[in-house]
C-alpha cells in the first residue's frame, strides 16, 4: 500500500467507541500533512462517549469525548456489509470506498440462552440507551436481579440499587469478579456488597425467566425461585465480528477478528482494534489494550513500524464504593496476603519463587498501593511485601527510586518511567505538562501520584518557584512581604510576579498576609485569595456542604456546652462525629445555615476551631494530675493555655499539638508537630511529629523545662516555621530539609545563633495580642454575611442538589461512597 | 462601576435571567445564580469581565464551582474547583487539566447595572462583559 502518494488516502473507521475515537484522535494529531481523510461510521446516534464511566450517566455526568475537527462522523449509520475486493463498506445510506479500513466495532453483551430472556423487563448494560431504558423501567419497581457478578454485573447492580430496587446479584462462578480476584478477595468484596444491603448468590445459574408479558420470576438450576420485576444481563461481552465474518476475514478460534502484531487482519487493507480484535490468541475487554492497538495502527498508517506491546489487564476501580484492583497474575509460586476483617481490607501479592519479583496482586477495600505496585510488575519490589500491603504503608511515597526505567507508570497509555523522566528533562515542569506530553495520567488517573513523585525527585523539574505566577519560593515571598510591607496580592503580583494568581499562590499569599499583618482574613482583596474553607470559615465536604468545628480547648468541655452542640446538631439536622483531636465535628451544613449555626454557638461561648485553616488546630491532652493517679503535671491546664495562646495562628500547613501528664503518653504527644510530656521536674518538648499520610514521631528537643521556657521555645519554633517553611510542608519535612536539621533549630531557638529570637518573640506577642474570633467578627458585620447564600438571585432557596439519607440514625450525603468510578471497560 | 462595554454573542432565543447587581460581584470570586432551575456560576475577573458556566464540578458532581479560586493560567482566566482543584478556562468551560471535559458556558449581559445570564436555549456562547470594574 502506498502511503506517500499525493492524493490523500481515505481511512474509514467502523465504530465510534472509545478505541475508535482514540485511533482517530491519534491519527489526526500525528498526520500533520493531512495525508489521510477520515470517515467514521457510528452505530449509536450519540457522539462518542466514555463507556468506562458509563454508570456516571445516572449522576448526569457528561460523558462526551472530545470533538474531532475535520473528521466526518456518520452517527446512527452502522456498517452493514464489507466488500474486501472492491474496498467498499456499505451502510443503509450509502457506500464508502476506503484505502484503509479500521474495524473498531467493540463488543456486544452476552445474554445466556435462557428461556424468557426476551420478556419485557429484561435488559443489557452496555450503552447509554441501555441505561436510559433500564432507568425508565426499573424506577419504583420492587426487586431486580443482575445475572453476572463480574465488573459489569456489579456496575449494573449498583445502578439498580441506586434506583431504589432491592437487588440480587447472581454469579455462576463460586466468587464475585472471578476474572479479576481470587477466592479470598471475592469473599471480602462480597462482605462489602452485602453490607450495602444487596444480596449475593454465587455458584448459581439462572435457568428460566418466567412471566406473562413481563418478567415476574427467575428460576435457578438448583430449583430455587426468586421473584423479580427486572432482570439485567451482565454476564460478559463477545466481540462483534459479524461484519468481518460475513466478508470472509479470518477470525479467532473463539471469535474476534484475528490480527497480527501490527493489528492487521487477513486482508492487508483492513485493521481491527479494541474488543473486536483477537491478538496473540486473546481478546481484550479493557480499554488500555484497545488504546495501545489504536496507537499501533495510527503509527503504521503514518509509515511507522509499531507493534502491539502486549495487553496490560491491570484494573483499578470502585464498585459500589469499594476499591478493587488487580494486576498481573492473581495466583503464583508465592503469595503474601494481608486480611483485616475489621476494615474489610484484603490484599495479596503474587511473587516469583525467590520472592524477589512481583508477578501480580489483588487489592480489595483499599487500593491505594495500586499505582506503586502495578508499576513494579515484573520487577523487584520496592520494599518488604507487608509494608507495601498494610494500609498504613501502602500510600508511602518512598517508591519511585526503586522502580526500573522500563516500569510502566501509566498502564492505560503504556508510559514508562523512562519516558516520563525524559519528558521532565525536556522541560515538563508539572503534572499538566507531563500529561500533555506523554498522555500519562490522562485516562484513569491512578498514576498521577507517581508522576508527581517523579517530578519531585527530579531536581530540574521542581524549582523553588511557587507556581507559574511567582518565581520565588514561599519563604522568599514571606521575606518580600514582610520586609517591604506589602499588604495586597495585587501589589505583590505586579511587582514580583505575573498573571493573576491561582489556587496555589493565592492561599499562600493570604496566609503570609495573615501572619505579617493580622486583621480579618476576608477583608478587602484578601477575601478573593482564600480557599473555600477559609472563605466560608468551614470545611467543604464531598457533596458541597460544610462542616463546623467549634474550638474545645484541650478537649475540656462543660455539660452545658455539650448540650448546646447537641441541640444545634439536632435543630439543623447535622451529622455529628467526635474527631481525633478531642472535639466535635458537625457535618452537612448548607452555606446559608453557617451563620445561623454560628450565632447559636457564639452565643453559648464557642469560638472558631480553625479546622478549615492551615493554622494551629488543637492541643490535645490527657486528664493529668487533676484526676489521674499517675499524672505528674497539670496537662489539661497547659494544653488549654497553649491552645488559647496559638489559636488562629496561620501557618504553611496545619499544626497539631498535645500535652501528656506523664510518660505513659496518653495524649499521643509524640505524633504532633509539637508535643509536651510531663516529667517530675517540668516538661519535655518534642518537635516535628505528625500522623496522617506519613506518620512520624516527634524528636526530643529539650528536657525538664519550666513552663516559661517551654512557651518561649514553642513560640519561636512556630514563628520560625511559619517564616521559613515551604507551602504545605509540615514541621517534620521542614526540619528534615533544613541544613543541620533539629540541631539547627535548636541553635536558632535556644542559642539565638541567627539573632532572630527577639523578632520571633515580638511576632508571637503581636499575634497573641491581636487575636479576635473570626466567627464573632463575621456575625457582627452584616456586610460579611453576604457571601453565605446558595443562590445570589434566590437567597431563600436551599441548594436542591444537596440530598441526605439516614445511616445509623444520622443524616449522610445521599449516595455517598456509592458512586462507581469504573476504570476498566466492562468485560 | 461605569460604562461597561457589553459584547453579546449572537444567540438563538436566549432567555435572560437576572443574577445580581454588578457591584455585588466581588472581584475574582464567583456567585451562583439559578438560571431556569440550573445552578450557574458567575465570575467577575480582575479586568471586570464576567463569565458564566455550569456550577456543577463534573469530576465530583457537587454544585461548587463558584466557590473556587479565580486566577489565570497563561492567558486564560481560570477557576480551580474547590473540591479537587481541577482548573477550568472561564472563556470556554474547558478543563485545562483534562481537556476532554468541557463545561457549558452561558452568555452574560449587563442591563441597568444588573448582570443577566442567558438561559439554556443558547448553547456554548462565549460570554463577555468587558468594562471598568
Amino acid at each position: 500500500m502506498s502511503i506517500d502518494s499525493s492524493p490523500p488516502t481515505r481511512v474509514v473507521v467502523v465504530g465510534n467507541g472509545m478505541v475508535g475515537h482514540r485511533f482517530v484522535e491519534s491519527l489526526r494529531a500525528r498526520d500533520e500533512d493531512g495525508r489521510h481523510e477520515v470517515v467514521v461510521l457510528a452505530e449509536e446516534r450519540r457522539p462518542a462517549y466514555d463507556r468506562v464511566r458509563l454508570s456516571e450517566w445516572f449522576d448526569g455526568t457528561d460523558l462526551s469525548l472530545a470533538d474531532l475537527p475535520g473528521v466526518e462522523v456518520r452517527l446512527g449509520e452502522p456498517a452493514r456489509a464489507l466488500d474486501l475486493a472492491a474496498r467498499v463498506v456499505s451502510t443503509s445510506d450509502g457506500e464508502y470506498r476506503y484505502d484503509t479500513l479500521v474495524l473498531a466495532t467493540g463488543s456486544y453483551p452476552f445474554v445466556p440462552p435462557v428461556p424468557g430472556r426476551d420478556l419485557a423487563g429484561c435488559f443489557t448494560y452496555r450503552t447509554v440507551d441501555d441505561l436510559a431504558a433500564l432507568a425508565g423501567y426499573a424506577a419504583g419497581r420492587g426487586t431486580g436481579i443482575v445475572v453476572g457478578g463480574g465488573l459489569l454485573g456489579l456496575e449494573a447492580a449498583n445502578a439498580l440499587h441506586r434506583l431504589g430496587v432491592a437487588t440480587h446479584v447472581v454469579e455462576f462462578a463460586p466468587r464475585l469478579m472471578p476474572a479479576q480476584v481470587d477466592d479470598a478477595g471475592g469473599a471480602m468484596l462480597r462482605r462489602h456488597i452485602e453490607d450495602l444491603g444487596l444480596t449475593v448468590h454465587t455458584g448459581r445459574t439462572a435457568s428460566r425467566i418466567t412471566g406473562t408479558g413481563e418478567v415476574s420470576q427467575v428460576v435457578f438450576e438448583d430449583g430455587g425461585v426468586l421473584h423479580a420485576d427486572v432482570v439485567v444481563f451482565a454476564a460478559g461481552v463477545r466481540p462483534r465480528d459479524d461484519l468481518a465474518r460475513a466478508a470472509g476475514l479470518t477470525l479467532g478460534a473463539r471469535g474476534g477478528v484475528r490480527v497480527d502484531e501490527a493489528c492487521r487482519t487477513s486482508d492487508p487493507h483492513v485493521y481491527a482494534i479494541g474488543e473486536c480484535a483477537e491478538i496473540g490468541g486473546r481478546v481484550y475487554g479493557l480499554v488500555a489494550p484497545g488504546y495501545a492497538m489504536a496507537e499501533v495502527v495510527a503509527d503504521r498508517l503514518l509509515g511507522g513500524t509499531a507493534t502491539f506491546p502486549g495487553g496490560d489487564t491491570s484494573t483499578k476501580l470502585k464498585l459500589l464504593g469499594v476499591d478493587v484492583a488487580s494486576f498481573g497474575e492473581t495466583a503464583g509460586p508465592l503469595d503474601v496476603t494481608f486480611t483485616d476483617p475489621a476494615t474489610r481490607v484484603y490484599a495479596k501479592l503474587v511473587l516469583s519463587d525467590d520472592a524477589r519479583t512481583l508477578l501480580g496482586g489483588v487489592l480489595v477495600g483499599d487500593a491505594s498501593a495500586y499505582p506503586t505496585l502495578r508499576a513494579c510488575l515484573g520487577g523487584p519490589l520496592p520494599g518488604p511485601p507487608l509494608s507495601l500491603l498494610a494500609p498504613a504503608g501502602a500510600g508511602d511515597p518512598s517508591g519511585t527510586g526503586g522502580l526500573s526505567g522500563t516500569a510502566q507508570i501509566c498502564s492505560c497509555n503504556a508510559v514508562t518511567k523512562d519516558t516520563i523522566v525524559a519528558a521532565i528533562h525536556d522541560g515538563c515542569a508539572d503534572v499538566a505538562a507531563v500529561k500533555a506530553c506523554t498522555r500519562a495520567g490522562t485516562t484513569c488517573g491512578s498514576c498521577v501520584p507517581l508522576v508527581k513523585q517523579l517530578l519531585a525527585e527530579s531536581g530540574v523539574a521542581m524549582p523553588k518557584a511557587l507556581c507559574e505566577h511567582f518565581d520565588a519560593s514561599r519563604r522568599e515571598l514571606f521575606d518580600i512581604i514582610r520586609v517591604r510591607g506589602i499588604r495586597t496580592f495585587s501589589e505583590l503580583v505586579a511587582a514580583h510576579g505575573q498573571g493573576r494568581g491561582c489556587d496555589i499562590c493565592k492561599p499562600v499569599v493570604a496566609s503570609i498576609l495573615a501572619s505579617t499583618g493580622g486583621g480579618y482574613i476576608l477583608d478587602g482583596e484578601q477575601g478573593a485569595l482564600q480557599d473555600t474553607n477559609d472563605h466560608l470559615l468551614a470545611n467543604i465536604q464531598r457533596n458541597g456542604t460544610y462542616s463546623v468545628v467549634p474550638r474545645i480547648p484541650g478537649g475540656e468541655i462543660t455539660p452545658e456546652k455539650l448540650i448546646t452542640i447537641g441541640e444545634v446538631a439536632r435543630d439543623f439536622r447535622l451529622y455529628t462525629k467526635i474527631t481525633g483531636a478531642q472535639r466535635i465535628d458537625l457535618l452537612g451544613a448548607r452555606v446559608e445555615q453557617l451563620p445561623q449555626i454560628w450565632r447559636r454557638l457564639v452565643d453559648a461561648g464557642f469560638e472558631s476551631g480553625h479546622a478549615y485553616g492551615k493554622a494551629v488546630r488543637t492541643v490535645k491532652s490527657c486528664v493529668g494530675t487533676t484526676w489521674c493517679r499517675y499524672g505528674v503535671q497539670d496537662s489539661v491546664g497547659l494544653a488549654i493555655a497553649l491552645e488559647l495562646r496559638y489559636r488562629g495562628l496561620r501557618s504553611p500547613h496545619k499544626i497539631k499539638a498535645a500535652v501528656s501528664g506523664c510518660a505513659r503518653e496518653c495524649a499521643e504527644a509524640r505524633s504532633k508537630d509539637f508535643g509536651i510530656i510531663a516529667t517530675d521536674a517540668g516538661w519535655n518538648l518534642y518537635l516535628g511529629g505528625n500522623g496522617g499520610f506519613r506518620p512520624r514521631h516527634a524528636e526530643l528537643f529539650a528536657s525538664d523545662l519550666d513552663t516559661e521556657s517551654l512557651v518561649r521555645y514553642v513560640d519561636r519554633f512556630l514563628m520560625y516555621y511559619i517564616r521559613t517553611a515551604d507551602r504545605l510542608q509540615r514541621t517534620a519535612g521542614w526540619i528534615e530539609a533544613m541544613d543541620g536539621g533539629l540541631e539547627h533549630v535548636r541553635a536558632v531557638i535556644v542559642d539565638d545563633a541567627l539573632g532572630l529570637a527577639g523578632e520571633l518573640d515580638a511576632a508571637m506577642a503581636e499575634h497573641v495580642g491581636s487575636y479576635v474570633d473570626e466567627w464573632r467578627s463575621t456575625l457582627d458585620d452584616p456586610d460579611r454575611l453576604g457571601r453565605f447564600v446558595s443562590f445570589v438571585n434566590a437567597p431563600d432557596v436551599p441548594d436542591p442538589s444537596i440530598a441526605f439519607e439516614v445511616e445509623r440514625g444520622q443524616p449522610v450525603p445521599a449516595g455517598a461512597g456509592r458512586q462507581p468510578v469504573m476504570l476498566g471497560v466492562p468485560r | 462601576m461605569t460604562a461597561a462595554v457589553v459584547r453579546e454573542t449572537p444567540a438563538v432565543a436566549v432567555e435572560w435571567t437576572a443574577a445580581c447587581p454588578y457591584r455585588c460581584l466581588e472581584p475574582e470570586r464567583g456567585v451562583v445564580a439559578l438560571v431556569g432551575g440550573v445552578p450557574v456560576a458567575v465570575f467577575r475577573v480582575h479586568d471586570g469581565r464576567v463569565y458564566a458556566l455550569d456550577n456543577i464540578d463534573p469530576f465530583c458532581g457537587a454544585s461548587v464551582l463558584a466557590r473556587g479560586i479565580v486566577g489565570t493560567r497563561g492567558d486564560a482566566p481560570t477557576v480551580a474547583s474547590p473540591m479537587h482543584k481541577h482548573v477550568f478556562d472561564l472563556r470556554t468551560g474547558r478543563c485545562l487539566d483534562d481537556p476532554e471535559v468541557v463545561l457549558r458556558t452561558y452568555p452574560v449581559r449587563l442591563r441597568d447595572g444588573l448582570v443577566e445570564v442567558g438561559g439554556l436555549l443558547q448553547v456554548g456562547g462565549l460570554v463577555e462583559v468587558s468594562g471598568q470594574g
